[in-house]
C-alpha cells in the first residue's frame, strides 16, 4: 500500500477500513539467506537496503521485543555530518545524503528536518578544533560555516551573552543538519523493508548461536532455531551480552546515556544547539518540546535509568546558555544503553567466526548513521566486503593502531 | 548512587571518578607479553550485564581507588575494597 | 464581584478575598483556593485548548494530573506556559492567560482543526507531506510547528533563583494522606527522623476532599490535628509543596519544593524552587490513586469532570462548575460524589450508573444500567445523551458531569528503577510489584488498599515494618472500611470520537486504528498515537487506551503490556533542577595569587578552564590586542618579562620509589635524574599516545616536583594515582596535588637573572655556572621567604620559573614589578607566552589533542627502548608508526603579508584540494613579531622530509588560500643558544 496525501484524504471520507497493518508479523521460517539480530534503527536498515539494494529476499530480522523499542526510540533524534576525521566524515555525509531521501525511498514520512545545527565555540582552541573540523567537512564534501559572535547574535538572540561564564567566541554550523521523527525511522524501514519480503519477526529472543567448524549455521532463539546463511549483529547497547554467546569479547563498554525532553512550547528554537563549555545539546521537536541530552553518566550500565547528578549537570548546562527556559519543565527523561567503544568509532566488520557479522559500537552517534550504517552492513553481508565509506570501521584497527579517535581520549570509552 | 568507602563510610557517586573496569589492573608483564596480551588488555572488556568489577576514584576525597562491586543491571552494590593492595583495611 | 458557583463550608478563608485576572478579567477568590477552584466558583469551566483539535476544555481533575486547564501564569520574565490552574495556588494579583489559541479562548480559530479530525488522525502525517522533498522544512513543518506546542517562553532569562539542598532521614514518606500521616505519626512518636513530602500545599491529601469521619472528627480536621502533632516533634520534618519527583539510585531522591510559587513574587533573599536530594535509609510511598474516567462519546466539554474531583471542589473548596450536575459512575465513588454535592445544595440531575444493580437514593435519580452515549455544549456542558437500560434515550440537562470509572493507585514511584506493576483482578488496576526501588514499601491507595481505615492502618504497618519499630501496635482511629470492587468499565460501546488522551487529542477511534495498522504493543501504542505523551504523562489516560487495545487484541490488559513510569513524577521547572549554576556561576572561577593585581594592570583576562588568567596587560593608547601582545613578546626577548603561570598543574612526588614511578610514568628515562635537576617529560597514555608532557625537577632523592599543563592538571594526577595504586601498589611512593599551593611565575629574558638576583637571598648562587640550564633548588627570597627555583625556559630565552608559597604570590609578583623597573620589566600575558612558544617550538594543548604520538610531535626517539613505560609497547603498532607519519612542522606564509590560520589544512603546492590529497593541518599560529609575519606550527606528513616546501594551507570554513613554506618549528634561536646563556 502506498501512503500519500492522497490516499490520507480517501480514507478519511471512508471510514479508514482500508489501512493495513505497516508490517506482517510472520511465523520465522527454518532457514533464511541472512539473519539480522535487532529490529532497532540500523537492523531494519539493514534489511532494507539488503532488500532494496542488493536484491536480498531471504532475510528476516529478528527481535527480543518490539522493534524500534531500543535506542532508535531514545535519542535526541539529531542527525549531521560534522565529524573531523577521514575514517568518520565521509560515511556520515553518506548517511547525510540517504536522509535527505530517505522519505520518498520509504514511502513514510520520518520528517527530516535540515533545520541546522549549531556548535557553539567558547574559546581560542575551540575555534581552531573547530575551524579544523569544518574544513575537513567541506573537503569531504559536506557543507559547514564558521559564524563569528555578530552572526550568532543575529541568529540566536535568545543565547546567553550578558553573563556567561564562558562567553560565546563564534560557531560552527552545518546547515543540513537538523532531526528526525526517530520512531518513525524505524517504522519506516520496517514497513519498507517488509513489503519487499523481509520477515520482521518480534518476540524473537536469541539464545545462542550454532557455531560449527567456525562457521554460524544459524541462532537458536526463543522460538527454536533459525538457519542462516550469514547472521547480522545490530543489538547496539547489547553488543557485548550477545557476542559473548559467540565467545567474543568486544572493544566495547555498555553506558548510560539520558535524554530529557521538556513539556510542549511554541517555537523556540530553529535548529539543534550544542553548548561547547558544558553538556548540554538541545533541539525542538516539531509537537514543541524541548528536546536535550549531555553526557553520558559516565559508568558501566545496562538499567537504561541514569541517576540525579548528571540530570543537573544537563539542566545546568542548558540555564547557562539559554537562561529563558528556567521556568520550562522537564517533562520526561529516559536512559539509552551506548555501546561505548574504545575510540569513540563503530565497527562494521566481518567477525573470525564465518558467517557472523558485527555491527555497533556507536556510542551515542547511532541514530544519525542509521540508514549509512544500515547501506554498509547490508553490503558488508550481502557482498563479503566492505562499503566504501566505512573500511575503516575494522575490529583489528587497535591491534594495528589504526583508531579512529574524534575526541582524543584513547581507550576509556566513558570518555569519548 | 551512594559508595560505601572502606575508610570514609557512605559516600555519593559525585565525588569519585569512574576508571573503568578492575581489569585494567591486570596490566601484561612487560617482559613476557605478546602484542595480543597488550591489545587484549587495552582494548577487549568482558562488559557483562551483571557482576561488575570497576574502579573508582575518589577525586572529591581521599583520592584512593576502590574497587567496586557493583550489578549493572540494578546499581547495586555488592562489595567495595582499597585497589591498592596492603593499604590499611 | 460574585461568587456564583461557591458553596457553603470548604477550606478557604473567606475573609480575605483575593483578586486575580484570567485572559484580562477580574475576579475573585480566597486563600486556600486553586486558580481552578477559583474559576469554578466565578462560574468558568472553559479555560484551555486541547493540543491538536483546539477543543475547548476545562478541568478534568482537582489535581497535578490535570490534562486540559493548563495556563500561562505570570506574565514578563516570570511567565509560566503550561501551568496546571487546577494546582496553582491563588495569590493576590494573580494573572493568568489561556493558551494555545488565537484569537480568544472562546473564539479559537485553529478549532477549524476539529472539522478535518477525519484527516487528522493517529499518525496522519507519516503518510503525507512527502512531495516535494523540498517542501517539508519550507512549508509543511512551518505549519505544523507554529500550531504545535502549548504555552510559550517570555524569552527572557528567569529572574528567579533556585537552590538545592541535602537532606536525611530514616524514613521518608511521599504523601501527606490518611496512609502517609498516619506513618509519619507512627514513626515520629518512635524517635524516629522522619520526612513526610506531599505535593499539595495543605497536608492531608484526599481527607480534605472527604466528609467522611476520622475517630470523632471530620477526615480534613484530624488530617490538622495530626498535622499539629508532627509539626512538634522534632524528628519529623513536613515538606508541603514538595513534589518527589525521582527515586534514583540507593535511597536518593529528588524532591521540588516550591517555596514562592504561592506568591507573587519571591521574598527578597528567598528562591522560588529548592531542588532536595533526600538521602533515605527507607522509603513509604503514599502517594494515594488516581480517579480513572470513562471514554464516551464527545467526554471532553468543559464541564466534563472526575466524580472524585467535583467532590473535592465541592467539600474543600466550595466550589462547582454547575447548579446541577449528572453523574455517570461504574462503582459506589460515584455516588459519595452525588451524595455530598446533594448536602451542598447542588441539584443532581441523575446518577447514569453501568450497573444493572446500582444502589438507589432517595434524593436523586439513579438510572440504573444506563449509559451516557454523547453530550451537547460548545463551550461548556449542556446536555448528556443517554441510553437507558432498555435502549431508550434520554437527555439529561447539566451544567457538569462526574464521571467515574474506578480508581488507580499511584505507583509512579515505583516504576522509576523499571520496576513493573503488575495486574490485581479485584481492582481491575495495576499495583506496586515486581521490583521496587530498594527500601521501598507502598502503603494506603497506592497500594490498592482504599478505605481510610485501611489506608491509616497500612500506613502505620508499613512505618513500623520498615523501621522495625517493636511492641504492641497503638490503635487504628475509627474510620470507614467499604470493601472495594472495580468491575472494569472502560468505554461506551461504539463510541469514536470519545477521548482517552484529553490533552494530546487520543481518541477511542485513533488507538482503533493504532491497532488496525500493526502497532499494538503497549510501547508502539502510546509512540503512534502520542497517548500518555502530554504534560499531565498519562496519568488519566493510559489504562483507558490500554485497555481498550486488550479488547481490540483479544488479550488481557497485562499481556498487552504495563505502562511505566519515568522521572519526573510531575513536570519539573529546569531552572530548578540547575539550581544556582548558571551565569558566572555556572562553574566556580579559580584565581590565582596575583589576579588582583594583575586586574589593577588592567589586564584582559581569558577562561582557562576553570581558571581565569590575564591575556594580555593593554598600556595606555594600545586600541588593538595585537599592540599590546607584541609590545609584551618584544620587550621580553630585549630584556625581561614576567608571566603568572600558577595555573600549571604540580605533583609533589615523594618517597624511596620516587623515581622508578616517573620511570614508569614518563617515556623518557628519569631513573638516573640527578638531584638538583630538571628534565623535560613526555607522559604517554597505555595506548601509546602523548597525554602531556612537562618538568620533573629532583629537589631530593626521594622528592620530585612534577609539573602539568594547565588543562590536564587534574587529569594528569589521576592517571599517576591510577598507576600508584592499581600498578605499583609495592612502591612506596606518595602524591599530593601542589597546584593551589604554589604560586609560579616564569621571569623570561635576557635580563631575568639580573632581576631575580634582585630578590633571590645572596646565599644562592644563581649565575649561569651555579645554577645552569634546567638546575633546580629550594632558594628563599626577599630574605628567608622559601622559593623554588627552576632554570626552564617555554619562552626560548634564559629564564627561570620561580615558586613561592602561594599567599605570596601577590608580593611577589608586585616585587618583581618593582625591582625590575631599571629593566623595564613587562608583565606578559598568555598571548605573548602562546607567540613566544610557537615561535620556539613548544608543544601546547593543540598539538597534544590527544591523537598524537610521540613520534608526530617530533620526540619518536625520547620513548626510552631501555625501559618499560606506560605506552611504549602500544606506541609500537605500525598504525602509529608509518613511513608518512604526520611530523611537527613549522609554518611561513611565502608572502609575509599572508594569514596563517589554526585548523587550515595543508594541501601540495598544486593537485586537487579535496579529503583525499591532505597532506595535514595547522595546530597553532600567531602573528611573530620577532620574524615579521605569522608563523605556525602544523602537522605534516613525512614533515621532518620536506623543509623548504611551498604547500597551500587551505581554510574554506574561513575562505582562505595562501601558499605556506615548511620550515623547522624552532622558529627562533634553534640552536638554544639563549635558554644555555
Amino acid at each position: 500500500m502506498r501512503y500519500s496525501g492522497f490516499k490520507v484524504i480517501k480514507e478519511a471520507l471512508t471510514g479508514h477500513k482500508g489501512w493495513k497493518p505497516a508490517w506482517r508479523d510472520p511465523e520465522p521460517k527454518a532457514h533464511y539467506d541472512i539473519v539480522i539480530i535487532g529490529g532497532g534503527g540500523h537492523g531494519l536498515a539493514t534489511a532494507h537496503y539488503l532488500a532494496s539494494v542488493y536484491g536480498q529476499h531471504r532475510v528476516a530480522v529478528i527481535e527480543k521485543g518490539w522493534i524500534g523499542g531500543g535506542n532508535v526510540g531514545r535519542n535526541t533524534t539529531i542527525i549531521r555530518s560534522n565529524y573531523l576525521l577521514d575514517g568518520n566524515e565521509p560515511f556520515y555525509e553518506f548517511s547525510l545524503k540517504l536522509w535527505e531521501g530517505l522519505e520518498q525511498d520509504l514511502n513514510y514520512n520520518a520528517m527530516v528536518s535540515q533545520r541546522g545545527i549549531m556548535n557553539l565555540i567558547h574559546s581560542d582552541a575551540q575555534r581552531d578544533a573547530f575551524i579544523r573540523r569544518g574544513n575537513a567537512m567541506i573537503l569531504n564534501g559536506a557543507d559547514a560555516e564558521y559564524l563569528d559572535l555578530a552572526q550568532i547574535k543575529q541568529e540566536y538572540p535568545f543565547l546567553n551573552f550578558d553573563d556567561a561564564r564562558f562567553p560565546i567566541k563564534g560557531g560552527l554550523a552545518q546547515r543540513r543538519g537538523g532531526t528526525v521523527r526517530h520512531d518513525a525511522v524505524a517504522w519506516g524501514y520496517a514497513r519498507a523493508a517488509d513489503s519487499r519480503g523481509v520477515d520482521i519477526i518480534q518476540n524473537c529472543e536469541v539464545i545462542g548461536f550454532r557455531i560449527e567448524n567456525g562457521t554460524c549455521l544459524g541462532v537458536e532463539t526463543s522460538r527454536g532455531f533459525i538457519g542462516a546463511g550469514r547472521v547480522g549483529c545490530a543489538v547496539a547497547g547489547n553488543s557485548s551480552r550477545l557476542m559473548s554467546k559467540a565467545g567474543m569479547r568486544l572493544p566495547i563498554e555498555s553506558h548510560v546515556l539520558q535524554a530529557f525532553v521538556s513539556e510542549g512550547l511554541k517555537p523556540v528554537l530553529p535548529g539543534v544547539i550544542t553548548f561547547g563549555a558544558g553538556h548540554f545539546y538541545v533541539s525542538q521537536s516539531d509537537k514543541g518540546g524541548l528536546v536535550f541530552g549531555g553526557d553520558i553518566d559516565g559508568y558501566n550500565s545496562y538499567a537504561q535509568r541514569g541517576n540525579l547528578p548528571v540530570v543537573e549537570d544537563v539542566c545546568e548546562g542548558g540555564m547557562a546558555i539559554m537562561p529563558m527556559i528556567g521556568r520550562a519543565r522537564l517533562l520526561r527523561m529516559w536512559g539509552g544503553i551506548m555501546d561505548m567503544s574504545m575510540d569513540g568509532s563503530p565497527i562494521i566488520d566481518r567477525t573470525h567466526i564465518d558467517g557472523l557479522y558485527f555491527n555497533g559500537g556507536w556510542c551515542y552517534g547511532g541514530f544519525k548513521a542509521t540508514p549509512a550504517s544500515g547501506y554498509a552492513f547490508a553490503h558488508l553481508l550481502a557482498r563479503d566486503e566492505p562499503h566504501d565509506t566505512a573500511t575503516a570501521y575494522r575490529f583489528d584497527r587497535f591491534r594495528t593502531g589504526h583508531m579512529i579517535d574524534e575526541k582524543g581520549m584513547g581507550n576509556q570509552p566513558n570518555l569519548h | 548512587m551512594i559508595i560505601n568507602h572502606p575508610l570514609l563510610g557512605p559516600r555519593d557517586s559525585a565525588e569519585f571518578v569512574y576508571l573503568g573496569a578492575a581489569e585494567l589492573m591486570n596490566r601484561p608483564d612487560p617482559e613476557t607479553a605478546s602484542a595480543d596480551d597488550w591489545h587484549d588488555y587495552a582494548y577487549l572488556r568482558d562488559n557483562p550485564a551483571g557482576t561488575h568489577r570497576e574502579l573508582w576514584f575518589h577525586e572529591g576525597g581521599d583520592r584512593s581507588i576502590l574497587i567496586v562491586t557493583r550489578d549493572t543491571t540494578t546499581h547495586e552494590i555488592s562489595a567495595v575494597e582499597l585497589a591498592r593492595r596492603g593499604a590499611p583495611k | 464581584m460574585t461568587q456564583k458557583n461557591r458553596l457553603d463550608g470548604g477550606q478557604i478563608d473567606r475573609n480575605t478575598t483575593l483578586n486575580f485576572t484570567f485572559d484580562g478579567k477580574t475576579y475573585a477568590g480566597h486563600p486556600g483556593d486553586t486558580l481552578a477552584s477559583a474559576l469554578l466558583a466565578n462560574n468558568v469551566r472553559l479555560m484551555g485548548r486541547s493540543f491538536k483539535y483546539h477543543r475547548p476544555r476545562g478541568p478534568l481533575t482537582a489535581g497535578s494530573e490535570e490534562p486540559n486547564a493548563i495556563v500561562k501564569l505570570r506574565s514578563g520574565a516570570r511567565q509560566e506556559p503550561n501551568t496546571r490552574a487546577t494546582t496553582a495556588e491563588l495569590f493576590e494579583g494573580l494573572a493568568a492567560k489561556s493558551q494555545n489559541r488565537w484569537p480568544s479562548l472562546a473564539f479559537d480559530a485553529m478549532a477549524i482543526n476539529d472539522r478535518f479530525s477525519n484527516f487528522l488522525t493517529a499518525g496522519f502525517y507519516y503518510k503525507t507531506f512527502m512531495w516535494p522533498a523540498a517542501f517539508w522544512e519550507k512549508l509543511y513543518e512551518p505549519i505544523i510547528r507554529k500550531a504545535a506546542g502549548l504555552g510559550s517562553l517570555s524569552m527572557q532569562a528567569d529572574p528567579d533563583e533556585y537552590d538545592k539542598g541535602f537532606r536525611h532521614c530514616d524514613l521518608l514518606i511521599i504523601g501527606a494522606g490518611p496512609a502517609g500521616l498516619n506513618a509519619a505519626l507512627t514513626a515520629g512518636r518512635a524517635g524516629k527522623h522522619v520526612i513526610l513530602a506531599d505535593e499539595d500545599f495543605r497536608m492531608g491529601g484526599r481527607l480534605n476532599a472527604e466528609t467522611l469521619n476520622i475517630a470523632d472528627m471530620t477526615g480534613a480536621d484530624w488530617a490538622a490535628h495530626t498535622v499539629a502533632e508532627l509539626s512538634a516533634l522534632p524528628n519529623v520534618r513536613l515538606m508541603p509543596r514538595t513534589t518527589v519527583i525521582g527515586a534514583f539510585d540507593h535511597g536518593i531522591y529528588g524532591a521540588v519544593e516550591r517555596i514562592s510559587d504561592h506568591l507573587a513574587t519571591p521574598p527578597t533573599g528567598k528562591p522560588r524552587q529548592i531542588l532536595w536530594r533526600i538521602y533515605a535509609k527507607q522509603t513509604l510511598l503514599c502517594a494515594g490513586a488516581t480517579e480513572r474516567p470513562i471514554a464516551f462519546e464527545n467526554n471532553d466539554r468543559p464541564g466534563i469532570m472526575l466524580a472524585a474531583s467535583l467532590r473535592a471542589y465541592a467539600n474543600r473548596w466550595a466550589a462547582t462548575p454547575a447548579q446541577r450536575i449528572a453523574i455517570f459512575t461504574n462503582n459506589d465513588d460515584g455516588h459519595r460524589t452525588a451524595q455530598d454535592l446533594h448536602t451542598k445544595g447542588v441539584k443532581i440531575a441523575a446518577v447514569i450508573d453501568t450497573r444493572p444493580d446500582a444502589p438507589r437514593s432517595h434524593d436523586y435519580e439513579v438510572l440504573r444500567g444506563a449509559q451516557i452515549s454523547d453530550t451537547k455544549g460548545r463551550l461548556g456542558l449542556t446536555f448528556a445523551e443517554v441510553t437507558l437500560s432498555d435502549g431508550s434515550n434520554r437527555t439529561v440537562e447539566c451544567g457538569a458531569l462526574g464521571v467515574s470509572g474506578g480508581w488507580n493507585p499511584n505507583v509512579h514511584l515505583t516504576c522509576h528503577q523499571r520496576g513493573r506493576p503488575t495486574w490485581d483482578d479485584t481492582l481491575a488496576a495495576f499495583v506496586p510489584g515486581g521490583t521496587l526501588p530498594p527500601g521501598m514499601t507502598v502503603a494506603g491507595a497506592a497500594n490498592g488498599t482504599f478505605s481510610t481505615h485501611g489506608a491509616l492502618k497500612s500506613g502505620a504497618d508499613a512505618a513500623r515494618k520498615a523501621l522495625g519499630i517493636k511492641g504492641r501496635a497503638p490503635a487504628v482511629p475509627d474510620a470507614e472500611d467499604a470493601p472495594i470492587t472495580q468491575t472494569p468499565f472502560w468505554y461506551v460501546e461504539g463510541c469514536s470520537r470519545a477521548w482517552l488522551d484529553q490533552q494530546n487529542d487520543v481518541t477511542v477511534k485513533d488507538v482503533k486504528l493504532s491497532h488496525q495498522e500493526g502497532f499494538r504493543s503497549v510501547e508502539h501504542l502510546k509512540r503512534y498515537t502520542t497517548l500518555g505523551m502530554a504534560t499531565d504523562q498519562g496519568k488519566t489516560s493510559n489504562m483507558g487506551g490500554l485497555a481498550i487495545m486488550a479488547e481490540l487484541a483479544g488479550k488481557s490488559i497485562p499481556e498487552v503490556g504495563t505502562t511505566i513510569f519515568r522521572p519526573p513524577y510531575t513536570p519539573t521547572a529546569i531552572g530548578a533542577l540547575a539550581g544556582r549554576m548558571r551565569g558566572k556561576e555556572f562553574h566556580p572561577t579559580r584565581l590565582t595569587p596575583s589576579h588582583f593585581w594583575a586586574k589593577e594592570r588592567g589586564a584582559v583576562f581569558v577562561e582557562v578552564g576553570n581558571w581565569l588568567r590575564a591575556q594580555w596587560f593593554p598600556l595606555p593608547g594600545e586600541t588593538h590586542w595585537r599592540q599590546s601582545v607584541d609590545r609584551e613578546v618584544t620587550a621580553t626577548r630585549a630584556s625581561v618579562g614576567v608571566c603568572d603561570c600558577t595555573t600549571l598543574g604540580k605533583i609533589d612526588v615523594q618517597g624511596t620509589d620516587a623515581a622508578t614511578f616517573l620511570n614508569k610514568i614518563y617515556c623518557n628515562g628519569f631513573a638516573k635524574l640527578a638531584v638538583g635537576k630538571t628534565r623535560y617529560g613526555l607522559m604517554l597514555r597505555e595506548d601509546g599516545i602523548a597525554m602531556d608532557d612537562g618538568t620533573a625537577a629532583r629537589l631530593a632523592e626521594d622528592q620530585f616536583v612534577v609539573t602539568t599543563t594547565t588543562a590536564n592538571a587534574a587529569k594528569v594526577y589521576q592517571h599517576m594515582e591510577f598507576v600508584r595504586q592499581c600498578l605499583m601498589p609495592d612502591a612506596d611512593v606518595q602524591l599530593i596535588s601542589t597546584t593551589e599551593a604554589w604560586a609560579q611565575y616564569a621571569v623570561a629574558g635576557p635580563n631575568s637573572r639580573r632581576l631575580l638576583q634582585k630578590i633571590v637571598d645572596s646565599d644562592y648562587d644563581i649565575s649561569n655556572e651555579g645554577f645552569p640550564f634546567m638546575a633546580c633548588a629550594n632558594i628563599t627570597v626577599c630574605g628567608g621567604l622559601r622559593a623554588r627555583l627552576f632554570r626552564i625556559s617555554f619562552s626560548g630565552e634564559l629564564a627561570f620559573e620561580i615558586a613561592v608559597p602561594s599567599r605570596y604570590g601577590d608580593a611577589l609578583m608586585r616585587k618583581l614589578m618593582e625591582e625590575g623597573e631599571e629593566f623595564d620589566v613587562t608583565p606578559y600575558g598568555t598571548e605573548a607566552l602562546g607567540v613566544m612558544r610557537i615561535e620556539k617550538g613548544h608543544a601546547a594543548g593543540n598539538e597534544l589533542n590527544g591523537t598524537t604520538t610521540a613520534l608526530n610531535l617530533g620526540m619518536g626517539r625520547m620513548v626510552s627502548k631501555a625501559k618499560d613505560s606506560i605506552g611504549s609497547k602500544l606506541s609500537e603498532r605500525p598504525g602509529l608508526n608509518e613511513a608518512d607519519a604526520l611530523m611537527q612542522v613549522g609554518l611561513r606564509p611565502v608572502d609575509a603579508g599572508d594569514k596563517v590560520t589554526a585548523g587550515g589544512h595543508l594541501m601540495n603546492a598544486t593537485g586537487p584540494v579535496d579529503a583525499k590529497h591532505d597532506q595535514g593541518y595547522v595546530t597553532s599560529a600567531a602573528y611573530s613579531p620577532t620574524l615579521g609575519s605569522m608563523i605556525g606550527l602544523g602537522f605534516l606528513k613525512d614533515g621532518g622530509n620536506r623543509m623548504g616546501e611551498t604547500l597551500r594551507l587551505v581554510s574554506p570554513v574561513t575562505d582562505l588560500t595562501v601558499k605556506v613554506e615548511v620550515v623547522s618549528a624552532h622558529f627562533v634561536d634553534p640552536e638554544g643558544e639563549r635558554v644555555r646563556a
